[in-house]
C-alpha cells in the first residue's frame, strides 16, 4: 500500500504538471494576448503593471514564462489580481468560505436523500415506491441546474415571495443566511442526489442477490440486521468511491449555481475573472479545479482499497 | 412499469417471479412455432420498442426536430421582428408563446434556437464519438507502446478541469473564430458553432475511448478475428469490418447520452454569456436574457428551459432504452 501510494502521488504530480502546461498554453497562445491583458486594463495602476510584466516575464518565450509562473505558484505567490487589486491567494481564500458552505451542505443533503431512497428502492424493486424513485431520479438527472434554479426562483421568490433570489453577502443573521442559501443548496443537493440514488440502488441490487446475504437470511437473522449490517455495508463501498469522484464535479456545478443566485463564491470569481481577463485569478482557479480532480481520483482509489479487503494494490 | 405490459401479453407467465420475467415472457414456452430469423438490429428494435419511455422519448424528439427544422420554415413570424409596443407579453393567439423583452415572437425564436441547440448536440456528440472511437480502437488494436501513449493522453484529458477550461476556451477564442469565419465564409456564427462543438467534443471523448479500447482488447483475440486474419484481411479491414461493428453497442449508447450532455453544456455556456452571442437565439441565450425579467415575464425563462429539459429527458430515455435493447445479456 505504501509503495502504491508513493507511485500514485508521483503520477499525480506528473499529471498536474502536464495539466498546468495545457492550461497555461491555452492562455498563452490565445488571440488577443490575454496574459498581458492588464496592459489595457484601466484598473491596473502603472507601477503594478511594471511589476506584473517583470514577474511574468512577458517578453520571454512561452516556456520560460511557464517556468516562472510555475515556480512562483509553488512558492505560494499567486500574483496580483488585476481587478480586485489584492493578491490572488487572498482573493480566492476570501471567496472560498461561502462556496464551501453551500457545496458542503448540498453534498450532505444529496447523500442524506440518496442513500435511504436508493436502498429502499432496491429492497422493494419494482414497487410503486421504486418506480416513483427511479422516475424522479431520472428527471432530476436530466434537468440542468440552471433550469431547476430558475424554477425554484420563479416558485419560491417570484410567486410565493418566501426566499430572496439574490445572495447578499452582507446578511449576518442565522435565519437570513439559511433563507438565502436554501435554494442553491436545494438545487445542487437534489442534482447530486438524483445521480447518486441511481448508483446506490444499482449497487444495493447487486449486493442483495449475493450468496452471503442469502446465508445471513438463512441463519435466521433479523431482516434489519441483514439489510444494514450485511448488505448495506458492502453496497456502500462503490458508492463511497463514486461520491469521492463526484466532488470535483460538484465544484463545477457551483459555477452555474453561483451565477444564477449571484453568490460571491469561487465560481463567480471564475466567471468574473474570465469576463475581465483577470488571468492570474483564472489560472489559479482553473488549476485549483485540476488539483481537486487529481486528488479525488487518488482518494477514491485508496478508499476503495481501504474499505474493500478483497482489493489490494501492490 | 414494463411488467404490466408483459403480463398482459403473456398471461401464462404473469404469476412467475417478476424480477427476470420480461425476457422470458417474450417467447412463451410450449409454442413450437418456427421462429423467423432475426437480425441483430431486428432484435434490438424489438427490445427497444418495449421500453415505453424510450419510445415516448423518440416520439418527442422527432416531434421537436420536425417542429424546429420544418416548422420554423412554415411559421410566419420572423425571429427578430422587434415590436417595442408589445414586449414581455404572455402567450396570446397572435404570439403563441408570447413575446420577449424586445417584442420578438418567442415561438419563432424557440424553433430557430432549437435548430442550433440540436445541431450543437448532434455534431458535438459525433465529434466526441469519432475521436473516442479512433483513439480507443488504435490503442486496443495495436497495444504496446501506442496503447501506453494513447491511454496516458486519455488519462490526462480525464483529469483536465472541464468546466473552467470550457469557459476559458470559449471566451478567449470566440472572437477570433467569429472573425475568421466571418471573413472567409461570410458567416461568423458558424465560427462560434464550430468552436463550441469542437471544445465540447474534445473534452468528452475519453469514456468512449476507454469503452472501445476494452472492446478491442477482448475481441482481437477471438477466433473470428483470427479467421479473418488467416484469410488475409488487412489491418484496417480487421479493425473496421471485423472488430469495430462488434463494439458498437456501448458506442451507440454513449453517443446518445452525449447528445443530451452536449445540449446541456451549450445551454450552460450560453446561459453564462460565454456561448452564442445574445442576438442569436438558442435555448441557452434565451434563458440567459430571461433572467432579468423573472418578475414580469416568467414565460420567457420557462419556455426555453422546458424545451431543454424535454429534449434532454427524451434523449436520456432513448439512451436508457438503447442500453437495454443492445445488451446481449438481455436478448436471446
Amino acid at each position: 500500500m505504501g509503495r502504491y501510494l508513493i507511485r500514485r502521488a508521483l503520477i499525480s504530480v506528473v499529471s498536474l504538471i502536464a495539466i498546468s502546461m495545457v492550461v497555461f498554453g491555452i492562455l498563452a497562445i490565445a488571440p488577443g494576448d490575454p496574459l498581458s491583458g492588464f496592459a489595457t486594463n484601466p484598473n491596473v495602476p502603472p507601477e503594478l503593471r511594471a511589476r506584473i510584466r517583470a514577474s511574468l516575464g512577458l517578453d520571454d518565450p512561452i516556456p520560460v514564462q511557464y517556468a516562472k509562473w510555475a515556480s512562483s505558484y509553488i512558492k505560494g505567490d499567486w500574483m496580483q489580481s488585476y481587478t480586485s487589486k489584492m493578491p490572488v491567494r487572498d482573493y480566492i481564500f476570501s471567496r472560498l468560505p461561502v462556496t464551501l458552505k453551500i457545496l458542503g451542505s448540498a453534498f450532505v443533503l444529496g447523500i442524506l436523500i440518496a442513500i435511504p431512497i436508493g436502498v429502499f428502492s432496491a429492497l422493494k424493486q419494482y414497487s410503486l415506491f421504486d418506480q416513483f424513485a427511479t422516475t424522479f431520479a431520472f428527471l432530476g438527472f436530466s434537468v440542468p441546474t440552471f433550469f431547476s434554479g430558475i424554477l425554484f426562483i420563479l416558485l419560491f421568490s417570484v410567486k410565493l415571495g418566501w426566499l430572496p433570489f439574490v445572495y447578499d453577502a452582507q446578511v449576518t443573521g442565522f435565519w437570513g443566511n439559511v433563507k438565502q442559501s436554501l435554494m442553491p443548496i436545494l438545487v445542487l443537493g437534489l442534482a447530486g442526489a438524483a445521480s447518486l440514488t441511481r448508483f446506490v440502488r444499482a449497487s444495493m441490487l447487486e449486493t442483495i442477490s449475493q450468496d452471503y446475504v442469502r446465508t445471513a437470511r438463512a441463519k435466521g437473522l433479523r431482516e434489519q440486521t441483514v439489510v444494514i449490517l450485511h448488505a448495506m455495508r458492502n453496497a456502500m463501498i462503490p458508492v463511497i468511491t463514486i461520491i469521492a469522484l463526484q466532488i470535483p464535479e460538484i465544484f463545477g456545478g457551483a459555477v452555474i449555481t453561483e451565477q444564477i443566485f449571484r453568490i460571491p463564491g469561487i465560481g463567480r470569481a471564475l466567471i468574473d475573472g474570465i469576463g475581465s481577463k483577470d488571468v492570474p485569478v483564472v489560472m489559479a482557479i482553473t488549476f485549483g479545479f485540476a488539483i481537486l480532480v487529481v486528488v479525488f481520483n487518488v482518494v477514491a482509489d485508496v478508499l476503495y482499497a481501504v474499505l474493500d479487503p478483497r482489493i489490494r494494490y501492490s | 412499469m414494463t411488467q404490466r405490459v408483459e403480463a398482459s401479453r403473456a398471461p401464462v407467465l404473469s404469476a412467475a417471479p417478476t424480477a427476470t420475467s420480461p425476457q422470458i415472457a417474450e417467447t412463451p414456452p410450449g409454442l413450437l412455432r418456427v421462429k423467423p430469423q432475426r437480425s441483430l438490429w431486428g432484435n434490438a428494435w424489438r427490445q427497444f420498442r418495449r421500453h415505453r419511455m424510450a419510445m415516448l422519448g423518440t416520439a418527442v424528439i422527432i416531434l421537436i426536430m420536425l417542429a424546429c427544422y420544418l416548422g420554423s420554415a412554415l411559421y410566419p413570424q420572423p425571429i427578430d421582428a422587434q415590436d417595442l409596443a408589445n414586449t414581455d407579453q404572455a402567450p396570446t393567439l397572435q404570439h403563441l408563446m408570447g413575446t420577449d423583452s424586445l417584442g420578438n415572437d418567442m415561438l419563432a425564436r424557440i424553433l430557430w434556437g432549437g435548430r442550433i441547440s440540436l445541431a450543437v448536440g448532434f455534431v458535438a456528440a459525433i465529434v466526441a464519438i469519432t475521436l473516442g472511437t479512433a483513439i480507443g480502437a488504435a490503442a486496443g488494436f495495436f497495444g504496446g507502446f501506442v496503447d501506453t501513449v494513447l491511454m496516458r493522453i486519455t488519462d490526462l484529458f480525464i483529469s483536465l478541469p472541464q468546466v473552467p477550461l470550457l469557459l476559458v476556451i470559449s471566451f478567449l477564442y470566440k472572437q477570433s473564430f467569429y472573425d475568421y469565419f466571418d471573413k472567409n465564409f461570410n458567416n461568423g456564427i458558424l465560427g462560434i458553432f464550430v468552436l463550441i462543438v469542437a471544445v465540447i467534443g474534445i473534452l468528452n471523448w475519453m469514456t468512449t475511448a476507454r469503452l472501445v479500447r476494452a472492446g478491442f482488447l477482448s475481441l482481437k483475440e477471438k477466433e473470428f478475428v483470427e479467421a479473418a486474419r488467416s484469410i488475409g484481411a488487412g489491418q484496417f479491414s480487421l479493425m473496421m469490418k471485423h472488430i469495430l461493428p462488434n463494439t458498437m453497442s456501448p458506442i451507440i449508447v454513449a453517443a446518445t447520452l452525449g447528445v443530451g450532455a452536449a445540449i446541456i453544456t451549450e445551454s450552460a455556456l450560453s446561459f453564462l454569456g460565454l456561448g452564442f452571442p445574445s442576438d442569436v437565439p438558442t435555448w441557452g441565450t434565451m434563458l440567459y436574457q430571461a433572467t432579468d425579467y423573472f418578475q414580469i415575464a416568467p414565460h420567457e425563462a420557462l419556455i426555453p428551459g422546458i424545451m431543454i429539459f424535454l429534449t434532454v429527458l427524451s434523449i436520456n430515455y432513448i439512451g436508457d432504452g438503447l442500453r437495454d435493447a443492445l445488451d446481449p445479456r438481455k436478448t436471446q
